[in-house]
Order: C-alpha cells, then sequence, then structure tokens
C-alpha cells in the first residue's frame, strides 16, 4: 500500500452542503446557457428569414419561372428543381464513393499505404475552397464539353461530399465493437458479407448522419455552381444544359439593385432552409424505422 | 450428431508470443470438455484455434493440425466452412444490435444467402427452444432487438444463434463468466441438454461448473496443457502437481 498519499480531508458541515448545491445550480446553468448559444445562431437565423421572406411566399412562388427585371411577381420553380437535380446527381454520386472509400479504409485498408493516402487525400479536399472545385470541374467537364451543365454542378458537389462521408463512415465503423465482428465471422460468414451486413448496418445510424451532413452542406453551395451549372432563366431539366439552382438564384437577385428582387432571394434563402431541413428530417424517419428500439 | 476433435502438436503465437506450445489431446465426440487455468494460460487461444477465429487477429499465427471429424481444417477447408460446421459461443453476449430477436437467430442462414421464410420459421422456433429462451421471447420476435434483452438472455440468444446454423461442435468461451448465478444455471442446464447433439468444448474460469458440466476436463498452464482427463480423476485425483495445486486453490 503506498502509505504516503494523502487525501486531502473532506470539507465538512453545513457550508460544504451550501457549497454542494451552489455548484450544483451553477454547473446546471453553464450547460443550459451553453445550449442556449449554441441553438441562438440557427433560431435567430430562420426568425430573420421568415420576417423577411415569408411575405413574399405565395403559390406563384413555387410554380413559375423568374420574370423580367421590371415585371412583379415570378416564382423560382426552376431553381427548387434544378437543385433537386443537381442533390441529386451529387448524392449518387458521392455517397457510394464515399462510403465505399470509408470501408476500404476502415476494413480492408488497415495499415496499408494507400488507406492512409485516402484517409489524407479526404482530408486535404475538405479543406479545399469550394470557389476551387468550381474551377477544377469547369476546367475538367466544362471546357471539354464546351458548355456549362447539370452534370458538371453535380460532379462539382459530389466530389465535395465524398471526404465528409468517408471520414464519418470510417469513425462509425471503427466504433463498432470488435465482439459484434467476431460474431459474424464465427457464424462461418465470409468477411465481406459481414462488413456489409453487419459492421455497417451497425454503423449506419452514424453513416446516415454523415452523409446527411455533406448533403446540407452542399445543398447551400453557390461557388462551386458559378462555373458549372451556371444557372438559367428559364426550365430546365436537362443534365446538359446549363441549370437553375436556389443558392444561385438568391445569389443574382441578391445582389441586383431591386427591391422586387430582394424580396424573392428572401423567400428563396426560406425556402432553401426549409428543404434542407426536411429532407434530413425524411431520411432520418425513413432509415430509423429500420433500427428497433434498444439498439444502442 | 456431434464429431470427434483431434488436436496433434498445436502452436500458436500472437507475433512472437508463443501462446501455446504443442498441445496434442483428443475432443470426445458427443460430450461436454471443459478447460481451465489461470487467465493467460493459453485455453481461449485454443478454442479460437478449433474453428480458426485464431488467425483473424492480423499477428495471430498458427501450425500443427486439427481434425474434425474427417476434416482436417488447416489443410483441407475453408474459414468459413469451418465456421460454419463449428459453433462459437464468446466471453461477452454479442448479438447484433440493429437486429430483431428473429433477424438475429436467423442471421447466420440469412447472411450465407438462404431465404426460404418457412423454413426460417421453424429454424428460429427450434433454435430459440433448444436455447431455453422461446417462452421468454415469442411475443417479442420482430418487435425487439436482441440487445433490448438482459445479460443472460442475450448469451442465450447467441447460443440460439449459433445452433441455428446447425453445426456439430459447440465452442463456448466462458459463456457464464459475465452472467449472474441465476442466468449461469440456465446455461449449464442447456449444456447438458445439448450434448446428446453436438460436441462441446467450454472455457471456464469456474471449476465448480467444469466439475458441473463436463465429462473431460483440461488444465493449462503458461500454454502447454498439463493434464487432460476425466473430469472426476482431475478434481479428485490428478496426476501433475501443478493442477493439484491450482484446483486446491495455492495459486492461479
Amino acid at each position: 500500500m503506498a502509505s504516503n498519499v494523502v487525501m486531502p480531508p473532506l470539507r465538512a458541515g453545513a457550508s460544504n452542503r451550501l457549497w454542494r448545491v451552489f455548484a450544483n445550480h451553477l454547473a446546471t446553468l453553464a450547460a443550459v446557457g451553453a445550449t442556449i448559444v449554441v441553438m441562438a445562431p440557427l433560431i435567430a437565423i430562420f426568425g430573420y428569414l421568415l420576417y423577411k421572406g415569408a411575405s413574399s411566399l405565395n403559390f406563384a412562388f413555387f410554380t413559375q419561372i423568374p420574370k423580367p427585371v421590371g415585371e412583379v411577381g415570378g416564382g423560382m420553380a426552376n431553381s427548387i428543381v434544378g437543385s433537386g437535380v443537381l442533390l441529386a446527381i451529387a448524392s449518387l454520386m458521392g455517397v457510394p464513393i464515399g462510403i465505399a472509400g470509408g470501408i476500404y479504409i476502415a476494413e480492408f485498408g488497415r495499415n496499408k499505404r494507400l488507406a492512409n493516402m485516402v484517409r489524407f487525400t479526404a482530408d486535404v479536399l475538405n479543406g479545399v475552397p469550394s470557389i476551387v472545385m468550381g474551377i477544377a470541374i469547369y476546367t475538367l467537364i466544362v471546357v471539354p464539353q464546351k458548355h456549362f451543365s447539370a452534370l458538371s454542378g453535380g460532379v462539382a458537389l459530389g466530389i465535395m461530399m465524398i471526404p465528409t462521408i468517408t471520414r464519418t463512415t470510417e469513425e462509425m465503423l471503427l466504433m463498432v465493437p470488435l465482439n459484434v465482428r467476431e460474431a459474424a465471422l464465427g457464424l462461418g460468414v465470409p468477411n465481406w458479407r459481414s462488413v456489409l451486413s453487419i459492421t455497417l448496418r451497425t454503423a449506419s445510424p452514424g453513416v446516415i448522419t454523415g452523409c446527411m451532413l455533406a448533403f446540407a452542406r452542399v445543398a447551400g453551395e453557390t461557388a462551386p455552381l458559378l462555373f458549372t451549372a451556371f444557372g438559367n432563366q428559364f426550365w430546365s431539366t436537362s443534365v446538359n444544359e446549363p441549370i437553375a439552382a436556389l443558392p444561385l438564384q438568391i445569389f443574382i437577385y441578391a445582389i441586383s439593385p431591386y427591391d422586387e428582387w430582394h424580396r424573392l432571394a428572401w423567400a428563396g434563402a426560406l425556402v432553401l432552409i426549409v428543404l434542407i431541413v426536411v429532407s434530413v428530417a425524411l431520411v432520418r424517419y425513413v432509415a430509423g424505422r429500420g433500427v428497433l428500439k434498444g439498439a444502442s | 450428431m456431434g464429431v470427434a476433435i483431434e488436436v496433434s502438436d498445436l502452436n500458436a503465437w500472437y507475433g512472437a508470443n508463443h501462446t501455446l506450445q504443442s498441445i496434442s489431446l483428443r475432443i470426445p465426440a458427443n460430450h461436454a470438455t471443459a478447460l481451465i487455468g489461470p487467465s493467460g494460460c493459453g485455453k481461449s487461444t485454443f478454442v479460437r484455434c478449433l474453428n480458426r477465429m485464431h488467425e483473424t487477429n492480423p499477428i495471430g499465427r498458427v501450425t500443427g493440425t486439427v481434425r474434425v471429424g474427417q476434416t482436417d481444417i488447416y489443410a483441407q477447408a475453408s474459414p468459413v466452412e469451418i465456421r460454419r460446421r463449428i459453433g462459437m459461443v464468446f466471453q461477452r453476449p454479442n448479438p447484433f444490435p440493429t437486429m430483431s430477436i428473429y433477424d438475429n437467430v436467423a442471421s447466420g442462414l440469412r447472411l450465407n444467402g438462404f431465404r426460404n421464410r418457412k423454413i426460417l420459421d421453424e429454424v428460429v422456433e427450434r433454435s430459440l427452444q433448444q436455447a431455453a429462451l422461446w417462452d421468454e421471447v415469442k411475443n417479442d420476435l420482430k418487435k425487439k432487438s436482441g440487445a433490448s434483452l438482459s445479460g443472460g438472455q442475450q448469451q442465450r440468444l447467441c447460443i440460439a444463434r449459433a445452433l441455428a446454423v446447425d453445426p456439430e461442435v459447440m465452442l463456448m468461451d466462458e459463456p457464464a463468466s459475465a452472467l449472474d448465478p441465476v442466468s449461469t444455471a440456465k446455461i449449464e442446464d442447456l449444456i447438458f441438454q445439448l450434448k446428446s447433439q453436438y460436441t462441446i468444448v467450454i472455457v471456464t474460469h469456474n471449476m465448480q461448473q467444469a466439475a458441473r458440466v463436463a465429462e473431460n476436463t483440461g488444465f493449462f498452464l503458461n500454454g502447454k496443457l498439463v493434464e487432460f482427463d476425466a473430469t472426476h480423476k482431475i478434481f479428485t485425483n490428478p496426476t501433475d502437481k501443478r493442477t493439484e495445486d491450482y484446483i486446491t486453490g495455492r495459486f492461479g
């Protein structure tokens, strides 16, 4: 026994009790305060958008395309659909590649050089400014094709989704305990099958969160679309033509000198944020139904 | 029906650490065989060599031969085939947390591509009954997650899951060490019933448990098999001085 270690004596008596009650309240207050600080910006932004944008929302906003300068009214129907097309292309590309990359790093490439390279590349890619991504895709796709397109915009957003998804997938897979993996292998399940059906499934709530994070992030990106999707004042759903997008349209309207366009920009921003929240909630709901209660 | 296991000159390493040194023994079919010994003596490594789980560790290495029935498992079969024939129950209950009770039991068959619903239903019910869990869970089969059960129920769920793929041998690595006495008794009863159909190898720290469930017992010490004999002989009249010291509590 280490008898030379002396514990400090406990403070005794009523003052000790008072101090504990006080410290308890102080800690609770600090935690509540921190929560408010975290939530305040979101509530403030959302409230301000509601205040500025809600009055400009009407049926036409969701059904009409922009009107020429000077005419009142018009909407962002083409931008809403355009954003949907761009995000669909981006997700079709970013989600499978991102998850596959994460699976490789966490499960098959442990301690291999290639895995370390993939991880490093993902981290660097995460730090590339979005405008640079736009220029890169402009050079790689738009210039050879000689025209702007929804495809190039979707690819730019898709590449931006990959690093976030890869790294969260990796982290989530590594959190699956060894004994769950061993249970699957012990049943005579081949390793690849165990990774896909057991490890990935066990990690799926976290992986889905990662995908949603990446999705929400690129849904509001403007810079990578400037040189790729380009924007479009008319209806288009073709992947080979320039396409409208909510963030682009908001940007164009916001920097214009017209009050009418400013109003529409506020409304567009409100719609964008609501659509992101709704789609994230929807995916969570649908994905959550497959997972039973009591699962950790 | 269970099959006999014949091990000769088995050696295992973790990196440079020679964990098992020249183990040879014969485990009879349709009996329970207990492996005892202090922590770190190699008994867990030994059972993990019997279904080739040892090699899933990147630094694990094995030499020697293990015959299960007619098969030399290291020379004549893939690890995946072997693990289908030799079920394993681990020390900590490890149900698949995102799966229902039903899906947990059906997982071994489903993950190997088996899809016939009617037969799956039958196998799930039979396995849960064999594991003495059916009555407790039959109403929540698809409603509750495997992880929502109590520790003892989870371990019996894991036994049912292992039984569902109809193995010939069941390896149990301290299956009751994380459980309370009531759950432990249930697991022991189970072992008693299962050994008519399966060959059972059970690692345990609890010598009374070995005495209660197993016909034969092996004593491991520092990576070597010191003594292997009928259980009553090991506990009443061991040949080796070290075995006697261990079972009488003089060390370990």
